[in-house]
């Protein structure tokens, strides 16, 4: 009899070790796949670094590969410019959307309007870039883009013409809106975690919503829609359906938003499958290495401000 | 400390006036983003149900120039390698989850919650390449495994971190009533945690495949695409995202009138069963 139970005993704890051990496993499993990502992609590049060297590649300017000369400098900048563009264009409405929903809407229309929001989210990037590609784009070469080309193009070398549709312009644009609700969900997250008291405290004293907003709201809340903000940018610079569909893929360093260009996840799905010597193959991914380090940075820089924001309470995410 | 200007009454009017132009501007910033939504949206279906027949859903392309022809390799496609990523994903995703709720506080796990934060940062044309290097690469081809086993690493961390959550939301008192009774602890996490935690866990792969199931960039270089139905899983397969892109960029008319039949089929799964999941199921505050 107590040897029964002692066997049962042990059978259970032998189950708990192997459930453990299947879940050590597979979880150590993820660990594994970060770290063979990041050794797989240097070990695909080693070619182009070694030719290159790590820093030459990223400013060396000229991406030519008739001439097998590879630098990485102008698409660095088309990346760092597009998602620029998108976070200018996005900030602000997406913090207006965020306070709109947490702090004025009425409460009936509060989880309607976070949902159709945040629907925004879902739509698949394919489908952003085929809209923009057919709608958006013709409609901006018209009147905004002949707008902006003539009143400011003479002056500011940012606007100067020609302006076909397909440009820097268009994608940061077409960004903006695909990054609006990745922000607006976290800055969301991060108000409605500014205490009650202290906004009560200011209304008690006879301030106005506006007031409100900027004398409690946004201060108490800056880190971490500074950090929703990032995340955002993390999102636009890692893009590649929509952009590469409008940005019209050139690789020269302009200053003018109105010409074509490009982005590191555009020129990689433009010329992947075209790489036609090893040196072109590796030095395409070795400009993934070098857009991952960039978004590794910025999403470990935004992770933390949001998450010391909310002091580790946020678990639901953009996406 | 703080500026407490507003006390005086003299402005009041303008204050209010100012406090006023900010509602409204908030109120329209939130108003635009759902216009720009519907609009997208609406031309999605405009298009797409002109181009949507029967033929789409049961036909292959047609040869270049030759009109009608559907898409029907591209969506069996988009399933194998959805399937295949599943496969992957879901013990690796669930495990995980099970592994960073179940054993919360040790180092390893905030190292793997740090790793899956991260993990989902990265760009997908970039996993894309990292499947290409350690799938195709070996392989010599492209591959419906390339493709799947890329969506795999889009969706362990999508769906790693939502499982977390959701089993998170079970209470311990119905962990220890379960432990008091002598169910062994694994028993207890599979028969008494997950089944309370379905929904939720059911919401977050949801999730995880629909955000797979849009992906185009990992398949560009791994999943390739395809004319035909795929002759096995070691051939280059179509998938429905890859083959509207294709038909996008290409110069057809009939290409881009069959692009949007797809689009349209790819955000009513996509959309829908995240909207649909969400109101539904998402209650938990997993999917928000």
């Amino acid at each position: 009899m107590a040897r029964r139970r002692l066997r049962s005993l042990t059978a259970s704890n032998t189950g708990d070790l192997v459930f453990k051990l299947v879940a050590v496993g597979l979880t150590l499993s993820v660990l594994v796949l970060a770290v063979l990502m990041v050794g797989v992609m240097f070990q695909n590049s080693r070619e182009s670094i070694a030719e290159y060297g790590i820093w030459d590649f990223v400013t060396a300017k000229q991406w030519d590969p008739v001439f097998r000369n590879f630098g990485a400098l102008a698409v660095i900048v088309g990346t760092l410019v597009s998602a620029l563009i998108a976070v200018v264009l996005a900030v602000p409405v997406a913090i207006g959307i965020a306070i709109y929903i947490v702090e004025i809407a009425p409460p009936r229309f509060q989880g309607p309007i976070a949902f159709l929001v945040d629907t925004l989210a879902a739509v698949p990037s394919i489908v952003f870039g085929l809209w923009a590609a057919f709608v958006m784009v013709p409609w901006l070469r018209q009147t905004p883009g002949k707008f902006l080309v003539n009143t400011f193009g003479d002056w500011i070398p940012l606007f100067k013409g020609p302006h076909f549709g397909f440009s820097m312009l268009a994608a940061g644009v077409i960004l903006a809106v695909m990054i609006v609700p990745i922000i607006s969900a976290v800055a969301r997250e991060v108000i409605a975690s500014v205490p009650m008291a202290q906004k009560e405290g200011l209304l008690a004293l006879g301030a106005t919503r506006w007031e409100v907003v900027r004398k409690v709201i946004l201060p108490t809340a800056r880190a971490g829609i500074v950090g929703a903000v990032i995340l955002g940018l993390g999102r636009a610079i890692g893009e590649t359906m929509a952009v590469t569909m409008v940005i019209g893929n050139r690789h020269e360093l302009t200053w003018s938003l109105m010409a074509p260009n490009s982005t590191i996840p555009s020129i990689i799905a433009n010329e992947f499958r075209e790489a036609t010597y090893d040196l072109y193959l590796s030095a395409l991914i070795h400009l993934a290495l070098v857009l991952m380090v960039i978004s590794l940075g910025i999403n470990v820089m935004a992770r933390s401000l949001v998450w010391s924001a909310t002091r580790g309470q946020t678990s639901a995410d953009a996406r | 400390m703080i500026d407490t200007s507003f006390k005086s009454t003299r402005n009041y009017s303008r204050r209010k006036l100012q406090s006023r132009l900010f509602v409204v501007l908030s109120a329209s910033s939130a108003l635009a983003t759902v216009v720009v939504l519907f609009v997208i949206l609406g031309y999605v279906l405009y298009r797409g149900a002109s181009a949507l027949d029967i033929d789409f859903f049961t036909k292959l392309p047609r040869p270049v120039g030759e009109a009608g022809g559907g898409m029907a390799h591209a969506m069996i496609g988009s399933l194998i390698v959805l399937a295949i990523g599943s496969a992957i994903a879901l013990p690796v995703g669930l495990f995980t989850g099970i592994y960073l709720a179940e054993y919360r506080s040790s180092f390893v796990a905030d190292l793997v919650r740090f790793v899956i934060e991260t993990m989902a940062g990265i760009p997908s044309i970039v996993v894309g390449i990292f499947a290409f290097a350690m799938v195709v690469r070996p392989m010599g081809t492209f591959s419906a495994w390339a493709g799947g086993f890329a969506l795999a690493v889009i969706m362990i961390p999508i769906f790693a971190r939502a499982a977390e959550v959701a089993l998170r939301t079970v209470p311990f008192s119905l962990r220890e009533a379960s432990l008091a009774l002598g169910v062994p602890f694994w028993r207890t996490t599979l028969r008494v945690v997950m089944p309370t935690a379905k929904g939720g866990l059911v919401t977050a792969f949801m999730l995880a495949l629909a955000r797979a199931g849009g992906e185009t960039a990992p398949l560009l270089f791994t999943a390739l695409g395809n004319r035909f139905f795929q002759d096995g899983l070691s051939h280059p397969i179509a998938t429905l995202p890859v083959q509207i892109y294709t038909y996008a960029i290409g110069p057809y008319d009939d290409w881009h009138r069959q692009a949007w039949a797809g689009a349209l089929v790819l955000v009513v799964i996509t959309v829908v069963i995240i909207g649909v999941v969400r109101a539904v199921l998402g209650r938990s505050n997993i999917a928000q």
